[in-house]
């Protein structure tokens, strides 16, 4: 069953009319492209646990002759300031903006206004526009009220910058809840509230879970606007790793060890959420 | 009650974007003492930074940029659809443990460009990872340095541009009137082809007299670039494998049986069944793909560095204009070539791809 992978031009032979199933060539190629995928994975973690003087770049490959498990506890100390700025940055943004956003998809999907043909476009325009478009203004905004290098600064900058987004996907989840269980709400004396309260809310739990992992993710992950708008105090744990790595003559563990503890959270989300992930991942390419 | 929502947008996107737009038109950060100071004196000089940016000497590092920016763009394109529609192929075969394989694919996308550029950055090392690689099984090592080579290939003079340029439109209307001729479409052909002709000549009698540089200059595709392009299709693939996974497993199986009962071999079937049906999807991973490439800058920041000028993009020079050397017009003036070019290839598909849900 070669044929079902690889099949040569003029070698043209009947098929047989049975589902193709992986031959032993596929499975080599998916070995070989996993192999791709997990090699900077193995170089990562037996270098966060080399001891530094062990770390030399000829012996890059080898298990380290001893463990050094150290190197996390290290990294945890020097970057503990840097992940809870993370984390009070992520939880925050993310809940404002998904709220947001669910109130924003609610009325696009059910309360259809004049111009609002027009005015969705222009909010996903929002999504895809290079910030570096926007940063000056809002680097001197923020400065001016008096949030530049605070993480509410930064907190306000991904709520906003995040509404395209989640109003996306909370617009095309919510367009999936037949318009009849609205009209029957309205029909019980529900208004706007009482119906996004008593009808659309309950149904949304799984719309925020996409939301909130999408969210989460590309947040904990920001970096140009951490970089800009956060001073020493208040970076993020991204900055910290690239203040970290971009020095010279520093011990590989430290960095590896470091990029590790700041991948876990997302990693985790995405090893047990994955689904919710992907679907996320597709969301954002606008047909939802 | 979306009103809060929509002026937050329109003040932080649209207005942000006009202000932006007007600091480019000034000049903003020429006079250092100005630049920070917190009510500046703007003065209105037009289109001078643009006209700098395009023609000055001083700023050939913006117009290698571009090129870096273009041949980042291709070839991660190229990378990233061809190996995720060869792995979503792959996985679309009944394997078994299809799962663990694709989660193994799609990992990379929960990390930060950051975290990814800097492991990158250790497996890229001139003296060691990737390059002792082979010895590991005796083979001899590679010797490339991955970030930081000065080899430039493909040199053209950035004078002859118009001539390029002119070249390669016309290339692509012969393209466009060959499938107009398959499709039978001959008056649509005779027409394309006519444009074509005419902007072939005039490229390669009349380009020649435009003068965009007044001196000739080099540019090229950095070979320093290849390691980045390697760590963001590493990182991007599986996106794609991702799109394609779905687009296959919405053909129906009658489709693909259909096909063999007619006699088609599997080349035949993905050829003319199956490759047809992902367009779209490769149009809206081509347009996904090509504006994150075209605003690339934490990746590249944390893997080569932000003074590696082999390796910069606009996106990265323009931070490092506005925020390290504090000259905020010039920076706002990349800022907005990279908003014009992103604009170009989304618009239209936000454009075509919300008509058509109205239709729908």
């Amino acid at each position: 069953m070669t044929r079902s992978t690889v099949t040569q031009p003029g070698v043209s032979q009947p098929e047989v009319s049975r589902p193709a199933r992986g031959s032993w060539l596929t499975y080599l190629l998916l070995v070989l492209a996993a192999g791709f995928f997990l090699l900077p994975v193995y170089l990562v973690v037996i270098t966060a646990l080399k001891q530094p003087a062990d770390i030399s770049l000829a012996t890059t490959w080898q298990l380290p002759r001893v463990w050094n498990w150290q190197s996390f506890a290290v990294a945890w100390r020097a970057f503990s300031p840097q992940l809870l700025n993370s984390l009070i940055l992520t939880v925050t943004a993310t809940a404002g903006s998904a709220l947001l956003g669910s109130v924003n998809g609610y009325v696009l999907s059910k309360w259809r206004f004049p111009g609002a043909n027009i005015v969705f476009p222009l909010i996903l325009f929002g999504m895809f526009i290079p910030y570096q478009s926007i940063l000056i203004p809002l680097f001197r905004f923020l400065a001016g009220i008096g949030l530049y290098g605070s993480l509410w600064g930064l907190i306000l900058t991904h709520i906003v910058y995040g509404l395209p987004i989640t109003t996306l996907i909370f617009r095309n989840f919510y367009s999936e809840i037949p318009d009849e269980m609205i009209e029957a709400a309205k029909i019980d004396g529900a208004g706007f509230f009482g119906i996004y309260r008593r009808v659309i809310f309950p149904l949304s739990i799984s719309g925020f879970v996409v939301v909130i992992i999408w969210q989460f993710t590309q947040i904990w992950n920001e970096f140009l606007f951490a970089v800009t708008l956060t001073t020493q105090d208040t970076h993020p744990i991204t900055v910290a790793i690239a203040n970290l790595a971009g020095g010279q003559a520093v011990n590989w563990n430290l960095p590896m060890a470091g990029a590790i503890l700041a991948a876990m959270p997302t990693l985790l989300i995405y090893m047990i959420l994955g689904r919710y992930f992907v679907r996320g991942l597709l969301a954002g390419s606008v047909k939802g | 009650m979306i009103l809060p929502s929509l002026i937050l947008l329109a003040v932080f996107v649209y207005g942000f974007i006009g202000r932006t737009v007007y600091v480019s038109l000034t000049n903003w950060g020429q006079d250092a003492t100005q630049a920070l100071a917190l009510n500046p004196k703007l003065v209105f000089i037009g289109l001078a930074n643009y006209v700098d940016l395009f023609t000055s000497a001083l700023d050939s590092r913006f117009r290698q940029d571009l090129v870096n920016t273009f041949f980042f763009t291709l070839f991660f394109l190229l990378g990233c659809l061809g190996f995720g529609l060869g792995l979503a192929i792959l996985l679309d075969k009944k394997v078994k443990g299809e799962g663990v394989f694709r989660t193994i694919f799609l990992f990379p996308m929960a990390l930060a460009f950051i975290v990814t550029g800097t492991i990158w950055r250790w497996m890229l090392q001139p003296q060691g990872g990737v390059n002792v690689l082979p010895t590991v099984i005796g083979l001899p090592r590679f010797e490339f340095a991955w970030l930081t080579s000065r080899v430039q290939v493909w040199q053209f003079n950035w004078q002859r541009l118009p001539v390029i340029l002119g070249l390669a439109i016309a290339a692509g209307l012969l393209v466009a009137v060959v499938r107009a001729l398959r499709r039978g479409r001959p008056g649509r052909a005779a027409v394309l082809g006519f444009v074509a002709l005419v902007v072939a000549v005039w490229a390669l009698t009349g380009a020649e007299k435009v003068d965009i540089l007044a001196f000739p200059e080099a540019h090229g595709f950095n070979l320093a670039l290849i390691g980045v392009i390697i760590a963001a299709v590493w990182q991007m693939s599986g996106y794609t494998m991702a799109l394609y996974l779905a687009g296959l497993r919405g053909i129906p199986d009658e489709l693909r049986e259909a096909a063999r009962v007619d006699g088609a071999t599997e080349l035949q079937l993905y050829r003319h069944v199956i490759f047809p049906l992902l367009g779209p999807i490769t149009l809206a991973a081509v347009i996904i793909l090509g504006h994150i490439s075209l605003k690339i800058f934490d990746l590249i920041f944390a893997m080569a560095g932000s003074d590696n000028i082999r390796t910069s993009v606009p996106a990265l020079s323009m931070y490092l204009r506005a925020f390290r050397a504090n000259r905020f017009a010039e920076g706002a003036a990349i800022a907005v070539v990279l908003l014009v070019l992103v604009a170009a290839i989304i618009v239209p598909y936000l454009w075509t791809s919300l008509r058509g849900e109205r239709r729908r």
